[in-house]
């Protein structure tokens, strides 16, 4: 590229400028979060705790809930990445390596899925899952999730399943697997790279999810994190290194992931937008 | 083999759970939405038949007005397309580009996008807070305390002032979006052109850009249809407040249904929040379509 030496140092420092930006938000958040009150209205509301208050993680996590927030969210998510990955996969692999008349119809309704504000479904869900005494229970988030969860899950598991040979397969039933066991045995584990794509996918869209939780669910020792850290702050309205504390917690698990994984994540976000 | 394959069963077995709970979960309820925006109804008891008349009053009548929230959404989306989308051209250019920490700092912008948006929410409203929040610190640093404002709190700001974090957390995704795009194309295009001494602003404007074109519109959309139906984050930060200056359709509709009980009139918004996401999808795809530039 250009030998601009000039050019590259300046692009240099406003790219730093910019992860500035995006970053500092969070790093305040986590210097707060250590901070006693006193330190952030007043003495030292921007720089590094003077003090690091522990106290406030443990308040967070027991006065405040938010580990009982942080394994509901787990289980929750939990169940719906596993449920989803299962059912999308048995639907993803009858669409593309079965013979049936109705399966390009199929795969075109859970393609529409994907378009589908989730707005729509509030209200007629919410009446669902109340007259099927769903509502307010754990199957209250997992079943919506699990549903919505689908049609990009098979999007990117049909695609994948495009290119894996049909070899594979034809062999284990030649060899007279019946289609359970060829599917199971040999089409699974084939398909792990693209699983590790849809349960990230699901991962995020389900940890973070709002709308459905603060909508389904009301009473306390079921909430997940995302609305379980709101009531926090209702409870703890100022004392900001309590809730910075929660926020933390709310975080930390997708930080971890990410930085564990960030091209594996990136990949998987982006994934779906650019074969689309 | 085919017999195998064709087993009507074993189909069945694969793909009906998949497709009942789908059907149940995401059909149906578009459909029901479609037939409550054609009550007048609060819940109990049956509603009445009103027919379109819900959608009417939404324009007409409508007391909270959600022709401005739907006014609001579409600002939203301007500032998406038009200042967020170049921005992250911009950084998908440049770290494509080989820059020194390209991998870093294509992780770092994206770190926002994957955090919930109630941790972003709950952070923003303490940075935009009066008196301790990072935005009037930062400007007292830098002795521009009369620019100081209670920024989600005021009518005038409230708006923008929402927009932000959502412009915010979102740039890193489009950034990397282009970027992967980008870096699909062969070398040897601009090898080719180098030779024949093309600067690399020219290049940028004659070779890459033409060439992401699909993923252009790809972001364009998700843009658009992400500012019409934004929910999280106006709702933790402002909902919609104050006095209705930063609503926007889907926080109204929340607020119609479970805070007023017109289950019609919110269903009706709902209904209007998918169609106009149709419509616009549609719109772009037919604004993109150019032939594509093959290589």
């Amino acid at each position: 590229m250009s030998k601009n030496k000039f050019g590259n140092y300046s692009i240099s420092i406003i790219l730093a400028i910019i992860a500035a930006v995006q970053i500092f938000p969070l790093i305040w958040l986590i210097f707060f979060s250590l901070k006693s009150d006193a330190e952030i209205f007043g003495e030292n509301i921007i720089g590094l705790p003077q003090k690091f208050l522990w106290q406030n993680y443990s308040k967070a996590l027991v006065g405040g809930n938010a580990g009982m927030y942080f394994l509901n969210s787990v289980f929750v998510t939990g169940v719906t990445i596993i449920l989803s990955g299962v059912l999308s996969s048995m639907a993803a692999y009858a669409i593309v390596r079965m013979k049936w008349k109705l399966r390009k119809p199929v795969l075109t309704i859970f393609l529409l899925g994907m378009m589908i504000p989730i707005h729509a479904a509030l209200l007629p869900l919410f009446l669902i899952l109340k007259n099927l005494n769903l509502y307010d229970s754990p199957l209250a988030l997992i079943v919506p999730y699990t549903a919505f969860a689908l049609p990009m899950s098979i999007f990117i598991l049909t695609s994948f399943l495009q290119s894996i040979p049909k070899e594979l397969e034809e062999a284990a039933l030649i060899d007279g697997c019946n289609i359970y066991q060829a599917f199971f045995s040999i089409i699974v584990p084939v398909l792990k790279p693209a699983l590790a794509t849809i349960s990230i996918f699901t991962y995020l869209s389900t940890w973070n999810e709002l709308m459905f939780a603060v909508t389904f669910i009301s009473k306390r020792e079921y909430k997940t994190l995302t609305v379980g850290i709101m009531s926090m702050v209702g409870q703890y309205s100022t004392n900001w290194g309590p809730i910075g504390a929660g926020l933390v917690i709310a975080t930390l698990p997708t930080i971890i992931i990410y930085i564990l994984m960030s091209s594996q994540v990136q990949k998987s976000l982006t994934s779906g937008a650019v074969k689309g | 083999m085919d017999r195998v394959l064709s087993d009507k069963k074993a189909i069945i077995i694969f793909v009906l759970p998949a497709f009942l709970l789908f059907a149940a979960i995401v059909i149906a309820p578009i459909f029901l939405s479609g037939y409550y925006s054609l009550l007048k109804w609060d819940g109990i008891g049956k509603g009445t038949f009103i027919g379109v008349q819900n959608y009417i009053d939404l324009f007409v009548n409508s007391s909270e007005g959600f022709g401005k929230s739907v006014l609001n959404s579409i600002i939203l989306a301007l500032l998406s397309v038009f200042v967020q989308l170049p921005l992250a051209l911009i950084l998908a250019l440049v770290l494509s580009s080989g820059v020194k920490g390209e991998n870093f700092y294509r992780t770092v912008f994206f770190i926002p996008v994957i955090i919930s948006t109630v941790v972003i929410g709950q952070l923003w409203m303490k940075v935009y807070n009066p008196s301790y929040g990072l935005l009037n610190t930062f400007l007292r640093g830098i002795r521009l305390e009369s620019l100081q404002m209670p920024w989600l709190g005021d009518v005038r700001t409230s708006l923008l002032a929402s927009f932000v974090p959502i412009v915010w957390q979102y740039i890193g995704y489009h950034m990397l979006l282009m970027y992967a795009s980008i870096k699909t194309i062969p070398d040897e295009i601009y090898e080719a052109a180098r030779i024949d001494g093309a600067s690399p602003f020219k290049m940028a404007m004659k070779i890459t850009i033409p060439l992401i074109r699909p993923i252009l519109k790809v972001c364009v959309i998700f843009a658009i249809i992400g500012s019409l139906k934004v929910f999280d984050l106006v709702y933790i930060l402002t909902n919609g407040g104050p006095v209705h200056s930063s609503e926007v359709p889907s926080t109204l509709m929340y607020n119609t249904i479970f805070h007023r009980y017109m289950y019609g009139s919110g269903s009706a918004m709902a209904v209007f929040i998918v169609i106009e996401c149709l419509v616009f999808t549609v719109l772009v795809q037919k604004f993109f379509k150019v032939e594509e530039f093959t290589y």
